[in-house]
């Protein structure tokens, strides 16, 4: 099968012409050596099956960042039939330095002008022809985001594929060369015309504002809260409509069908099995709505301004402006503020960046400190505790970028483009969504599901005592860890919640419903007689800061590639949870006798 | 002089970039070349980076990378950009 290799510059449109170009049937691909995730797929170009692969964005073939890496490592290592490159238009003095080096591996190319429209709305003028004729490869001028030059593009491809041969790259053309560079001068010079002083546009007036001195941050702050909002208005609807019909399909459909089996099969099968299905489908809602609107966010350009406002204090701490942006996703939920820190090119920032994201107070924990604090707290008081376990949050999490700085150095020198602001497509913003969502189901849906059903195990094994009771397994380990819990103030009752916490924290509640055997609804004073506050608060720092949910590990794995590392995304954490626990407990025992 | 040193709303021309090659690779392919005419916009609060601009690119980059930035020594008559900011 012949392959073509989509390659071009960071924010160059290059994937949304490859999901334009293949649909959704990308998958992530299997490539020897290459640690990356590479989309690839397989499309009928005319009358023949053809591969397509999207290399990650580079700035330079001859650099030494890992995707640069990637690149050589793949061009060197499989046959490709012809480079498609994608360059943005607006911008093309300093694309065209990428085109220069590619063309030097010697393999065909077409060039894609992409974004269009909007160099021609900045007055930017290009010779196609000319440009054509300079470079001795086809140049199609299109806008990826609109489809317009779509299908040329397109028949392009299939015309210069013919009678291609794949070939590698050779490794000598890799080389380093200066005459480029004075080359590529003249050919900007030849081609393309650009007003000599651009007049403000609008993304300079939207900078002003901002990227205002004072009023920047405040206004990011409140963006950020209303994107957020807005995720949770109408994603919360939707989790628990999804809840919904999953209580409905296990009662009409599951129980009448699994009424003749033994209770311990059925027990299996409804509280292990489709009780983890569901905590995997009641993710989703979230998942994808957010990935909508940070598609909003990341592709208007508005992200690399936030990174701009927060970067002095971020870079004391070893992370940069990114890191903040996506700390605060976290608040709404881990998982997808995991998944969006591959923006970060450096490996280093990213995985510290990891590490800090799940000390956010998601509102999984959110809903486990209403409930206590409402049920140990009066409610002169309540609204100062939720705040206090506010500010924990974030202390733990500077806390932990402090100590670990050093240990995941960012390499990254902080040179990153301001792109014009952009509006995206809702085609592109529903491909996103669906794409992550699959991504979701695939990669942590079998490790939660699989969770869930050990956690149900615990707790059910053997089958003949009370379900969550101290004579089952859980019950038993939570005895073997009473030494652990006693000095934080938490019995080994409790300690069982924390146990159905590591899967998710939105069980916790009702783990503490089924411990103490009554209702949801009656737990709230059973808690308040046997919990004094000093220990309803040691327990929910312990559940604040312990290790996030198993979907958030699953991701943790899926993101980092490494055990290593998510051994320690798990292991600090319950130190911390464990240290901090302790010591609030201790002191405050002693303050209060 | 430096991009560092250069006030807002002024321009210069690129006289030589420093730094390690990785870096200096990342800056040319951003537009950062020696002889080409940088303008900054704007300086983020507290040591914060830069924006500044090339040609039709805007870029963000820390005090750091800006000190490696060396640029031409100019007459006094220094130009004020038109499309700068406060």
């Amino acid at each position: 099968m012949k392959r073509i290799a989509l390659l071009g510059m960071p924010n160059t449109g290059k994937s949304t012409f490859f999901n334009r170009l293949t649909g959704s049937v990308a998958r992530v691909g299997n490539w020897p050596g290459i640690t990356v995730d590479l989309l690839d797929a397989r499309i009928l170009l005319g009358a023949q099956m053809v591969e397509v692969v999207d290399l990650p964005g580079i700035y330079n073939l001859h650099g030494y960042s890992e995707d640069e890496q990637v690149v050589r490592h793949f061009l060197e290592h499989n046959p490709v039939n012809l480079l498609c490159v994608v360059a943005n238009a607006a911008q093309l003095d300093r694309q065209l330095s990428l085109v220069l080096q590619l063309k030097e591996l010697g393999l065909p190319m077409v060039l894609l002008l992409n974004m269009m429209d909007e160099a021609k709305r900045l007055g930017i003028n290009v010779e196609q022809e000319k440009l054509e004729k300079a470079l001795g490869v086809p140049v199609i001028p299109l806008s990826a985001k609109n489809g317009q030059g779509f299908p040329w593009a397109k028949s392009m491809l299939e015309k210069s594929l013919q009678g291609t041969e794949a070939r590698t790259a050779d490794p000598a053309n890799f080389a380093h060369d200066d005459a480029l560079e004075h080359a590529l001068e003249k050919l900007v010079n030849d081609t393309v015309h650009t007003p000599i002083q651009l007049t403000p546009t609008l993304t300079c007036r939207i900078d002003r504002t901002l990227l205002h001195p004072w009023l920047g941050l405040p206004l990011f702050l409140l963006s950020m809260y209303l994107l957020f909002e807005a995720v949770y208005t109408v994603g919360t609807p939707l989790q628990d409509g999804v809840e919904w019909l999953l209580g409905l399909a296990k009662q009409q459909l599951v129980e009448p069908v699994l009424a003749g089996a033994s209770p311990v099969l059925k027990s299996f099968l409804l509280e292990g099995v489709y009780n983890g299905v569901g905590t995997v489908l009641s993710f989703l809602p979230i998942i994808v709505l957010f990935f909508l609107f940070m598609g909003v966010v990341e592709d208007s350009g508005y992200l690399s301004r936030a990174a701009f406002l927060m970067d002095a204090f971020m870079a004391r701490l070893g992370l940069d402006g990114r890191s903040f942006v996506m700390q605060l996703m976290g608040f709404g939920c881990n998982v997808p503020a995991l998944m969006g820190t591959r923006v970060m090119r450096s490996r280093g920032l990213r995985l510290l960046t990891m590490l800090i994201i799940p000390f956010s107070l998601c509102s999984a924990r959110l809903q486990v400190f209403v409930f206590l604090t409402t049920a140990v707290f009066s409610p002169r008081t309540s609204p100062f505790v939720l705040f206090s376990l506010y500010v924990m949050s974030f202390f733990a999490a500077f806390l932990t970028a402090l100590l670990y700085r050093r240990r995941l150095p960012n390499s990254e020198p902080l040179l990153l483009e301001l792109p014009p602001y952009r509006l995206p497509t809702p085609r592109q913003m529903m491909h996103r969504g669906w794409h992550e969502a699959t991504h979701f189901v695939r990669d942590a849906g079998g490790f939660i599901l699989l969770g869930v059903v050990a956690v149900w195990f615990l707790t059910h094994y053997p089958f003949n005592v009370t379900p969550a009771g101290v004579d089952t397994l859980a019950g038993q380990i939570a005895g073997w860890m009473s030494p652990v819990f006693a000095p934080l103030g938490i019995d080994n009752l409790m300690s069982i919640a924390l146990l159905f916490g590591f899967v998710a924290k939105e069980v916790v509640v009702g783990a503490l419903a089924v411990i103490y055997g009554t209702s949801e609804g009656a737990l709230a004073g059973i808690i308040a007689t046997h919990l004094s506050w000093i220990e309803a608060y040691s327990f929910m720092l312990f559940v604040l800061i312990y290790t996030p949910c198993l979907s958030t590990i699953a991701v943790l794995k899926q993101e980092s590639k490494s055990w290593l590392f998510t051994t320690l995304a798990v292991v600090w954490p319950l130190t911390l949870a464990w240290l901090v626990s302790f010591i609030f407990y201790q002191v405050a025992t002693r303050l209060s006798a | 002089m430096t991009l560092e040193q250069l006030p807002v709303g002024h321009k210069a021309r690129i006289a030589s970039l420093e730094g390690d090659e990785s870096l200096r690779a990342r800056m040319f392919a951003l537009g950062l070349r020696t002889g080409r005419e940088v303008a900054v916009i704007r300086r983020a609060r507290l040591g914060g980076p830069l924006q500044i601009r090339i040609g039709s690119t805007d870029l963000m980059l820390r005090r750091t990378e800006a000190r490696l930035i060396r640029l031409e020594e100019q007459s006094p008559a220094t130009i004020r950009t038109a499309s700068s900011a406060g």
